[in-house]
């Protein structure tokens, strides 16, 4: 969520900070139908309202919730400071790494990446909701048998894209595997043994 | 002595927290009324701060705090200038926008080669930009290139490296009258304790530091951050607690690197092998501060009777490195193990075999003393064999075909001694609980199961059962992570810990059996007289005759320092294909073989050796900070740009533990692992990359770019 002061220095500014920077007037008309007009501000047109808030419904982990998000909040700004599920990372903030990959609707994606109001009636699935009660996930299972990780700070995400690939692909290969990871980073490079807590999940999961 | 744990492999007894999210980092931690500060740094790489003013930031609402930390000049675009505290992550950056500061700007260089050129700015005050820092010296090396049948000189050069740990560094400071509190995402819970109590000029008694867990370090975080202090003075200015999480680009500004090298050597051997000479001229560079020595294993890893080394520092205006996982040997080992490599060619000979040649038993630099264990000897066997060496090219570039393959190897030299006088309490309570505190970390080596392997195999429970405290600057005094010190030092001391207890619950067992403690057995959960089966007396009813908590003080032992050398060694081995048309370079297979004396934890173990090997082709093939010459700001400041090893870059790996037990050193004869294994990697890899193309590329990261030069330079034929 950094945004620095000085904008032009090189590599400052992405697309998605200038997204998240504005995040009222016109794009919010635009794009953002329904919204509470909180304000209004002067352009060459005239004044234009100033959407600015939305209340968005979601199911969290099963449970259905109603928020009121800014248009600019991001997934992850709403799970990990909001909703405070902060299983969740935020490692890069910009989509490179996958430290902060959730379920939407069962597909993996970047909550960093994605505006909250994105997610409006759908369903989130975090780290904090794969494990049935006490009974972990086969993907956890398998990371904590395998010493899938060590810091541990990548490792939510990691398991949330493995969750949803074996889904897709009970029984991948090897190579299947290393492409289905490669969104994501361990900056350990406990790699090779999280291939083989995936692998092993695969055949847990089929066991189930 | 068989163990049951120990040494065999145990899943880490924190895996559900981490898997299910429920670890909690700095990152998480939130408390109550806590504000978010945000730090302004400069945007030049040199300048005079005129003037500060914070009063338009300080009369933004929702701003609780402000205070200006520049003082006269700065030296590196990314010094911090002045911070807030505001109600929220925005209003804090508004806040910084309205902070107007009144810049002299001064001239400034930031090109490491550059800087020491004459009439060059200068960086430090009345100091020069070159400065030599380190030095060794025996023998004679001109007498010893006169005595060589083949002499070479070779130029050797490293690149900046950036941490990159995946949890930025952050702080939450709160205070509670005059009682501090701050959590941090650190390597050194007691180092950061010492160092704000001094920055802050308060007692020590007064402060905690707690850091329960982190996303990695690497280095970057051994000591006390700049930012951790800002999060002080602003809490006690505001009356709240405030929370500082850094950018991940502050990451490539402010917080560290690996320094770069530039090592010159000239090499005399003899045709049989023999070493007769080594010099070693390194500049290195470390932005505001000292680069890296680098000159560790060209004094130590070989017998070599005339060896001659001096390094210098080349200052500029970039932020200061910090230690990045074993520096100094990294860089040192590629550029010795490339000179290794070319000079076994030069005198065709199996570049094992030249080491081996040149073995030596005892410490070769200013002690002479004997190594306690070494071996080395026997990574190299093992690692040999798991990668296949007789397939190597005999003759390097020898095969033919636009995807050329390669074999090639480098040692490792570590020390990982750990430290002596780290404590541990065991608590034993009636009900049979026990609790080993510590005021260690864990930086994610899994150090809670190697310290409840330990209790766990001594007091006949199983690890899972032993609850593990650590990550407080309350508890007993334990060494910051980093050196690779923490098993070394905490197995020990939990060790120590454990017997005593053990001592006094078979004392208490005798008196209810009637024995001699020195007769009473442990096993299967109960006390037993020795040679009489039937008198036993189960854990239960021992544990509750303690009747309250019973505290045990375990600590880390001295060793001999002045009777052996102590030192970790290890083999890398890996096996590349590089594509001579593209310049790209793929590794394949992968083995490496360690001696860091008795392993603790087989599990852990193995991925710490994984991590340094993933991570030593990540920096040398990928990694490189890349600095705006002019501006003094990085222009990869991020994931994207900036490259690091993803899950397809990662070749099939054999992990070999020679378990050469180190008696003399401690009470398991356990060395440290964090570093050996990031040693030798980046250098074993470029030496495969010299067998499959013929030629060295002498430079790390070896690009695509740098690959196709170096064939370039093959077939100009220097």
């Amino acid at each position: 969520m950094e945004k620095r002061s000085d904008k032009k220095t090189p590599g400052g500014v992405s697309r998605r900070d200038f997204i998240k920077g504005v995040g009222t007037g016109a794009l919010g008309t635009a794009v953002l139908p329904g919204l509470f007009a909180q304000d209004a501000v002067q352009t060459k047109k005239g004044r234009v309202p100033v959407f600015d808030k939305k209340t968005i419904t979601l199911t969290v982990n099963g449970t259905p919730q109603a928020v009121l998000v800014r248009a600019n909040e991001t997934l992850l700004d709403l799970l990990r400071d909001r909703l405070e599920l902060t299983g969740t990372k935020r490692t890069c903030d910009r989509g490179e790494c996958g430290g902060c990959t959730v379920l939407l609707d069962g597909s993996p994606v970047y909550a960093c990446m994605l505006l909250a109001i994105r997610a409006d009636g759908k369903k989130v699935t975090t780290i904090e909701g794969l494990a049935r009660g006490e009974k972990l996930h086969p993907v956890q299972e398998a990371f904590v048998e395998h010493d899938g990780y060590q810091c541990g700070f990548c490792t939510p995400g990691f398991i949330m894209t493995t969750s949803a690939f074996l889904v897709k692909n009970p029984s991948p290969t090897p190579d299947e595997i290393r492409m289905a990871l490669s969104g994501n980073l361990c900056r350990c490079g406990n790699y090779a043994r999280i291939y083989k807590a995936v692998a092993a999940a695969a055949e847990k999961m089929k066991g189930a | 002595m068989e163990y049951k744990y120990i040494g065999k492999y145990t899943p880490r007894v924190d895996g559900r927290k981490i898997v299910t999210g429920k670890a909690q980092y700095t990152h998480d931690i939130r408390l109550r009324d806590m504000l978010i500060g945000k730090i302004l740094r400069s945007p030049h790489a040199s300048a005079e701060v005129v003037a500060i003013d914070l009063g338009p930031a300080r009369s933004l609402p929702g701003v609780m705090a402000a205070i200006p930390l520049a003082q006269g000049k700065v030296h590196y675009a990314g010094e911090q200038v002045a911070a807030v505290a505001a109600v929220d992550d925005r209003t804090a950056e508004k806040a910084l926008a309205l902070i107007k500061v009144d810049y002299k700007v001064l001239p400034a260089v930031v090109d490491w080669e550059k800087a020491g050129e004459p009439g060059a700015p200068q960086v430090r005050d009345a100091k020069p930009n070159v400065e030599k820092f380190s030095e060794a010296a025996r023998g004679d090396v001109e007498k010893g290139f006169k005595e060589a049948d083949v002499v070479l000189e070779r130029t050797y050069r490293t690149n900046f490296e950036i941490h990159h740990p995946a949890e930025t560094h952050a702080s939450v400071a709160s205070w509670d009258g005059d009682q501090l509190t701050v959590y941090d995402s650190t390597q050194a819970v007691h180092g950061v304790h010492d160092g704000l109590a001094r920055a802050l000029k308060m007692p020590a008694a007064n402060v905690t530091v707690i850091k329960r867990y982190m996303g990695g370090g690497f280095g970057s975080k051994l000591g006390l951050n700049e930012h951790t202090v800002v999060a002080a003075r602003l809490a006690r200015e505001a009356g709240q607690p405030v929370k500082i999480v850094l950018s991940r680009r502050d990451n490539s500004l402010c917080v560290g690197y690996r320094p770069s090298s530039c090592q010159t050597y000239k090499a005399g051997v003899k045709k049989d092998g023999t070493l007769t000479a080594l010099s070693l001229l390194n500049y290195a560079s470390g932005g505001t501060d000292f680069g890296d020595e680098v000159l560790e294993p060209t004094v130590d890893l070989y017998r070599c009777p005339n060896v001659k080394v001096e390094e210098f520092s080349i200052f500029t205006n970039t932020g200061a490195q910090r230690a990045t996982r074993a520096p100094g040997h990294t860089q040192g080992m590629f550029g010795l193990e490339g000179l290794m490599d070319e000079l076994a060619a030069a005198i065709g000979m199996d570049p094992l075999e030249l080491r081996k040649k040149n073995y030596s038993t005892k410490n070769q630099g200013d002690t002479g003393l004997p190594y306690s264990t070494k071996g080395l000897d026997r990574c190299y066997e093992a690692g040999a064999r798991a990668i296949g060496w007789e397939h190597r090219n005999k003759r390097p570039g020898e095969g033919s075909g636009p995807i050329r393959r390669g074999l090639g190897m480098s040692s490792s030299i570590w020390w990982g001694t750990g430290v002596p006088g780290t404590l541990v309490d065991l608590v034993l309570f009636p009900d049979m609980s026990v609790e080993v505190v510590c005021g260690t970390q864990d930086i994610g080596t899994g150090t809670r199961t190697h310290m409840a392997v330990v209790a766990a195999e001594t007091l006949g429970f199983e690890p899972k059962e032993i609850t593990i405290k650590i990550g407080n600057s309350d508890s007993p005094w334990a060494p910051a992570s980093g050196g690779s010190v923490t098993t070394p030092s905490v197995a020990p001391a939990v060790r120590d810990a454990a017997l005593k207890a053990v001592e006094r619950l078979k004392q208490v067992a005798a008196r209810k059996l009637k024995a001699r403690p020195e007769d009473i057995t442990m096993e299967g959960r109960a006390f037993a007289v020795k040679g009489a089966d039937d008198k036993s007396v189960p854990f239960a009813d021992v544990y509750r005759d303690l009747r309250r908590e019973t505290v045990f003080h375990g600590e880390r032992s001295d060793f001999p320092e002045d009777k052996y050398a102590f030192n970790t060694f290890g083999a890398h081995f890996a096996e590349v294909e590089v594509d001579i048309e593209t310049g790209k370079v793929r590794v394949l297979r992968y083995a490496a073989a360690h001696d860091s004396g008795r392993i603790i934890n087989r599990q852990t173990a193995e991925s710490q050796v994984i991590g340094g090997i993933t991570q030593g082709l990540s920096a040398g093939l990928f990694e490189e900070r890349v600095m705006d010459s002019t501006t003094g700001h990085p222009v990869n400041p991020n994931l994207r740009d900036y490259k690091i090893a993803t899950s397809l870059d990662i070749p099939e790996i054999t992990t070999i533990f020679v378990d050469v037990v180190d008696d003399k050193l401690n009470n398991l004869g356990a060395k440290g692992l964090g570093e050996p294994p990031r040693i030798p990697s980046s250098a074993a890899i470029a030496n495969a990359v010299y067998n499959a193309i013929g030629v060295h590329v002498r430079e790390i990261p070896m690009t695509p770019q740098r690959v196709l030069q170096a064939l370039k330079r093959k077939e100009a034929g220097s």
